[in-house]
């Protein structure tokens, strides 16, 4: 040996603490980032107004009130359906090959691509069941994209339960719906609320998705029903990022809702934490 | 009541079954909608919808590919002889020329008479190929031979190294460049990944105290959580410059800039998966290897790693799956030329990154329409063939359990 096992163990070492400061680094580099260069932008009037002279001032209140449309939608629809999902498989179907099925189903939709989603969002949604470029028709495609994610954090919710309590509620009598109802549900509630919040997460900075099934270039005002379209926020970084009518009069504007972005997604990731240590 | 609360108990099951089916109901939807779509490309004639291509009777030539007509409107192939014709340079002629060659009167006020303007031209010029509107045909007129449109076929598409979708009379969609570039960003992205990615999962879950994990475990989830788009964002405006100047490259949106970009997204997923499998080798085996007189170095190489080296393999297939399907980021960051890459550091095109990009203009059920949606289905074929094998790989990872 041509090396003492003892050096080559402290270079190996000290190897993978540098790559450990480097993957943080690199976080901390993209923040650090963001945050420099658009806390400056950021104001009450930024938040609050439309964009204006091309999208290279003003602010960006229509793409946040529209993410906050798709958000919604897309949680409202997915949610009860990832959680009924959810339930079906952990507490009614035993560990069948049918169960067993729907979990492959589950992760492999987990693991299409998003554009996949917006392909698909805009020939169903859009184009053969007529809901055109629609807050419809978006939070439709974001609400099949994030339903794995849902199935997935209540089944591990479900799965933390102790039997004992099942058999318990259902030695005093109760019938199987009024155990799930009443005391699985409400014992596994942080927990799927923690996936509920992921999935805001999520849903707040897909682009790929959107772009052909709801998103809007340009449109300074508020939607009036389910069917008109709406600016996002992810869209619209992408848009004044890339093709804007003035890019570098744009980028302070691209900056702040870069950072806003970023904000909702720390929040997020930051609520679930807390919620999961408060269990 | 006793049967009212029977009945909801069976339909409370009936519903839940129904939302259990959901996400399995929307992959068919996802296959049916997608291929049928997508496949209707093979069907679709090679010049675009609307109009045809013809010559002068007298003209042998009966048939030429969407590449030779292509090549002919370029003035790359100029004589017959090259498209199996009788010599002659070939003059190809689009339907707007017409306009400059008669008066408005010639015409006619309402277009009535450019059929038969048209007509003549090919009439007089026996070399001539002509791009037109089917309306504007001159049916009648016997100096002219319309020529069949060639379907578009697979081993075109699969194998054509051109991807011009826009190109009039014939848009070529070959689809390799395209496959070439998201093969390129990803494999570089994962080769990237992979030491960076191992390195940290092997120091999270062998060398780190509690502390420390507790503080790197949010990072990457954090990392995982940023939108790609502002990836895509950070990339455009912190790397591309970076690479541009460090390496005085022309552009900066390079197929490398993808790939880091692509390398840290894939980051997460590689470190948590492999950590996890780490974390999972027996105590017993590590505590056997630590008292035959191994360092806790060679521990780590010949037995953990080993031992936890399935489950390695699923984090590289799930890792390159992201990568491979990742849209914005690349989009933004690699410059998009459909070319066939020939170095790290020119502008390529992913496949996800064109859909992205060119769905938006192309014409709802028109050729190209049709292509993007195939692209959607190569995709959409790749990340389930990779998604499966990454459950087969962590299936027989969790039967090696001891």
């Amino acid at each position: 040996m041509t090396m003492n096992k003892k050096t080559e163990q402290k270079i190996a070492f000290a190897l993978f603490r540098l790559l450990g400061l480097l993957v943080a680094g690199i976080l901390f580099w993209i923040l650090g980032f963001i945050i420099y260069n658009g806390i400056g932008v950021i104001s009450w009037e930024f938040l609050t107004t439309a964009p204006t002279e091309g999208m290279t001032a003003g602010g960006i209140f229509p793409a946040i009130a529209g993410t906050l449309c798709l958000v919604a939608g897309s949680v409202a629809l997915a949610f009860p359906v990832g959680v009924m999902s959810a339930v079906y498989m952990n507490e009614y179907a035993g560990n069948n090959w049918m169960v067993r099925f729907i979990r492959v189903m589950t992760n492999n939709l987990g693991s299409i691509p998003s554009i996949v989603f917006g392909l698909f969002g805009m020939t169903l949604f859009v184009n053969t069941l007529g809901f055109g470029d629609s807050i419809l028709a978006g939070s439709c495609t974001l609400g099949l994209l994030v339903l794995p994610l849902i199935i997935r954090t209540t089944e591990e919710a479900l799965k933390a339960i102790p039997g004992s309590f099942r058999t318990g509620s259902l030695a005093l009598g109760a019938s199987k719906l009024q155990t799930i109802r009443k005391v699985v549900l409400p014992m596994a509630f942080p927990n799927i609320v923690t996936g509920l919040i992921l999935s805001v997460g999520r849903v707040s900075g897909e682009t790929a998705p959107i772009l052909f099934t709801v998103a809007a270039y340009f449109l300074p005002k508020l939607p009036d029903s389910l069917f008109s379209q709406v600016m996002a926020l992810p869209y619209h970084l992408y848009v004044i990022a890339t093709s804007g009518t003035d890019i570098e009069a744009s980028r302070p504007i691209a900056y702040g809702t870069a950072l806003v972005l970023i904000v909702i997604v720390l929040l997020m990731n930051l609520l679930a934490a807390t919620l999961r240590k408060l269990k | 009541m006793k049967r009212l609360r029977l009945i909801t108990e069976r339909l409370a099951e009936a519903a839940l079954a129904l939302s259990g089916s959901v996400s399995s109901l929307a992959i068919l939807l996802i296959i049916v909608f997608l291929f049928r779509e997508g496949l209707g490309l093979f069907g679709s004639s090679s010049v675009e919808k609307g109009y045809a291509l013809c010559v002068h009777s007298s003209n042998p030539v009966e048939q030429l590919t969407p590449q030779q007509v292509k090549q002919i409107f370029d003035r790359e192939l100029t004589d017959w002889r090259e498209a199996g014709g009788r010599q002659g340079e070939i003059v190809p002629f689009r339907f707007d020329e017409l306009f400059s060659l008669y008066s408005e009167e010639e015409l006619g006020e309402d277009g009535e008479l450019l059929a038969q303007r048209l007509g003549e031209v090919i009439a007089r010029t026996p070399d001539v190929i002509a791009f037109v509107p089917e309306e504007y045909l001159p049916r009648g007129n016997r100096a002219v031979k319309v020529l069949p449109a060639e379907k578009i076929s697979p081993s075109a598409f699969f194998g054509g190294r051109e991807w011009l979708p826009t190109a009039t009379p014939a848009p070529q969609f070959g689809v390799l460049p395209l496959i070439m570039g998201t093969v390129w960003v990803s494999l570089f992205a994962i080769l990237i990944a992979l030491p960076l990615g191992l390195g940290v999962a092997i120091y999270m879950s062998e060398l780190a105290g509690a502390r420390i994990r507790k503080l790197l475990k949010p990072t990457i989830e954090l990392l995982a959580g940023i939108p790609s788009v502002v990836y895509g964002f950070f990339g455009l405006a912190v790397l591309a410059p970076l690479i541009r100047e460090t390496l005085h490259l022309p552009v900066g949106e390079t197929a490398f800039a993808g790939s880091l970009i692509l390398a840290i997204m894939a980051l997460p997923t590689i470190i948590t998966i492999a950590e996890d499998a780490m974390r999972r080798t027996p105590l017993a085996m590590r505590e056997a290897s630590l008292a035959l007189g191994a360092t806790p170095w060679q521990t780590i190489y010949r037995v953990v790693v080993p031992c936890a080296s399935s489950g390695i393999m699923a984090a590289v297939v799930l890792g390159t799956g992201r990568a491979v399907g990742e849209t914005m980021a690349v989009l933004m960051v690699t410059g998009n030329a459909a070319v066939m890459p020939h170095s790290l550091f020119q502008p390529v095109r992913a496949i996800p990154a064109t859909i992205a990009a060119e769905l938006g203009e192309a014409p709802a059920g028109g050729a190209h329409y049709q292509s993007l949606f195939l692209l959607g289905c190569i995709l959409f074929a790749i990340t389930m063939l990779i998604s499966v094998s990454a459950e087969y790989i962590s299936g027989k990872n969790s039967g090696k359990e001891i």
